[in-house]
């Protein structure tokens, strides 16, 4: 039973314009942008989505993202192992430091890592690498943004997990890489995965970070987002539209897995 | 073994986080004060952030007053059938996996100037792409799942008993609202409030696609910094990244606040 809205006129009405709201707001701009797509018929849609410049872009965004998902299973599995086993100094700076990413906008972070690895930066003059305008610089970018994703996701698990079965790991006679493998990884699967594809996700939408860096060199390091931009700037919202139902796509696809994963992991 | 790991975290923080902070923080010093100032006190910077503080006002009230309500009738309502409301649940998730470039695009393409509903808009005198509401209404699509997000777990594990009790002894649903459901929910609210204002503040592809950037007229903060960039202002666009920094730490700080008082109850 719910108590709260008990049959009254204004509940009604509340309930309407809560659901015209939502509907409004994020289904039909959904349905739109498919349907605008469509509008001219699949030739047309696939005529954009052979443009070497579009599908370039998309293969370009995947490749990167992946690279920086994977930089960032490894360190956050790390970092979030670090931050809930040890006791040191300075561990709940850290902790509440992880998060930065997800409070900094995006603009602002490409921009400092423009600063930071930029052509006028300490580090090009140290080293003479040229990062920005390549690949690496967009890597850098996407892993920053989604820094704290597998770490967010491995924390919980890794507190739940109940330290008398490592206990017996170690009783039994099983080494301290072998009770890693078998006892603790597979508990930490889970939030690394679901964080790992929450990152991906992220990474592959990511436009504030990357575009300031980018050098966006269509072919080279022009990012599916960006090159979405371009084509909205240059007056072929069908091109963008294209380009962007490809990558809504993908990334529905793995926001329907992640839904997938917690349901397994909860039942 | 413990010794290495604690140490590479350190270095791996401090290259990640605490080296781009320190350098948004003297960047902008690099004029001296009256470089920080003029940048600041440039009659754009002045627009932008008012702007970007009207947008998040806006934002965040509107978003909190339906993301709370949406939140309770997905979890309470007995008027909506199961799957339903396992229908909804997935599609409220949606807006994250969007890239903010597409959010603006699809509000371009529906409500665009060409567009037939743009053009009855326009006929209404009200213009909405390249204006406020268009603005609003991107970044308003990017934050919508914060605050379901936030609620909706509390409300599923607090159950509705003590709500079924206060109505048993005749009280009346909104002082329900008031006196139960709101003290169990309101550090949640809080944080999704925080989260909200922090995505709203630094949201940028969606805002840049729908208002045009059009200097005076619908720069934001975040689009300033990107144009200054373009234009080679270096040391004007570290200004106003560094107000941006400024606030996301003070909402940093925030969000751990409310993160352990939210874990109390």
């Amino acid at each position: 039973m719910n108590s709260l809205f008990r049959s009254k006129p204004w509940s009604y009405s509340f309930r309407t314009i809560v659901f015209i709201y939502f509907i409004g707001l994020i289904i039909i701009p959904i349905v739109g942008i498919y349907t605008q797509s469509f509008s001219q018929g699949l030739a047309s849609f696939i005529d954009s989505l052979s443009d070497p410049l579009a599908w370039k872009a998309v293969l370009l965004t995947v490749k990167l993202a992946a690279i920086a998902t994977l930089i960032n299973v490894l360190l956050g599995t790390m970092i979030g192992w670090v931050l809930t086993r040890y006791e040191f100094v300075g561990k709940s700076i850290l902790n509440s430091v992880i998060d930065l990413p997800f409070a900094l906008p995006t603009a602002v972070a490409g921009f400092i890592l423009l600063l930071l690895v930029g052509p006028s930066s300490l580090f090009y003059e140290w080293f003479g690498l040229d990062l920005v305008f390549h690949e690496p610089a967009i890597v850098i970018a996407m892993m920053f943004v989604t820094f704290p994703f597998v770490i967010r996701g491995l924390q919980p698990l890794l507190e739940e997990l109940d330290q008398s079965e490592e206990e017996a790991a170690y009783t039994l006679g099983s080494s301290k890489t072998r009770t890693f493998f078998q006892i603790i990884l597979p508990t930490m699967l889970p939030g690394i995965l679901s964080g790992a594809m929450l990152a991906f996700s992220r990474a592959i939408a990511e436009f504030g970070a990357v575009v300031l860096i980018a050098g966006n060199i269509p072919g080279k390091t022009l990012v599916a987002s960006v090159y979405i931009f371009g084509e909205i700037e240059s007056n072929n919202p069908h091109g963008a539209a294209a380009v962007s139902v490809l990558l809504l796509s993908i990334s529905f696809l793995i926001l329907w897995f992640i839904h997938k994963l917690n349901r397994g992991g909860q039942a | 073994m413990r010794r290495l790991w604690i140490t590479l975290t350190y270095i791996v923080v401090a290259v990640v986080l605490f080296l781009p902070l320190y350098k948004i923080f003297t960047g902008a010093w690099a004029d001296g004060f009256s470089g920080f100032a003029d940048a600041l006190l440039r009659p754009q910077s002045l627009h932008a952030l008012q702007m970007t503080a009207t947008i998040v006002l806006i934002v965040t009230v509107v978003n909190t007053l339906f993301g709370v309500m949406l939140a309770i009738y997905l979890v309470r309502a007995s008027w909506l059938s199961p799957f339903a409301k396992r229908l909804c649940n997935s599609i409220v998730d949606l807006p994250f996996a969007v890239s903010p470039v597409i959010g603006g695009l699809m509000i371009v393409l529906l409500l665009g100037p060409n567009t037939v509903l743009g053009t009855m808009f326009n006929n209404l005198g009200v213009q909405i792409v390249y204006a406020l509401p268009g603005m609003v209404l991107a970044t308003l699509f990017v934050t919508f799942p914060i605050m379901v997000r936030e609620v909706m777990p509390v409300l599923q594990e607090i159950g509705d008993q003590q709500e079924q009790a206060a109505t048993t002894l005749g009280a009346y649903s909104w002082y329900t609202f008031w006196k139960v459901t709101w003290p169990n929910i309101r550090f949640a609210v809080m944080y999704g409030v925080v989260l909200t204002v922090a995505r709203s503040l630094g949201e940028f592809g969606a805002v840049l696609v729908v208002s045009g950037n059009i200097i005076n007229k619908t720069q934001t903060a975040t689009t300033l910094v990107y144009q200054d960039v373009e234009n080679f202002n270096v040391v004007a666009a570290n200004g106003i990244a560094l107000v941006l920094a400024a606030f996301s730490i003070m909402l940093l700080l925030l969000m751990e606040w409310t993160k352990k008082r939210k874990e109390v109850h």
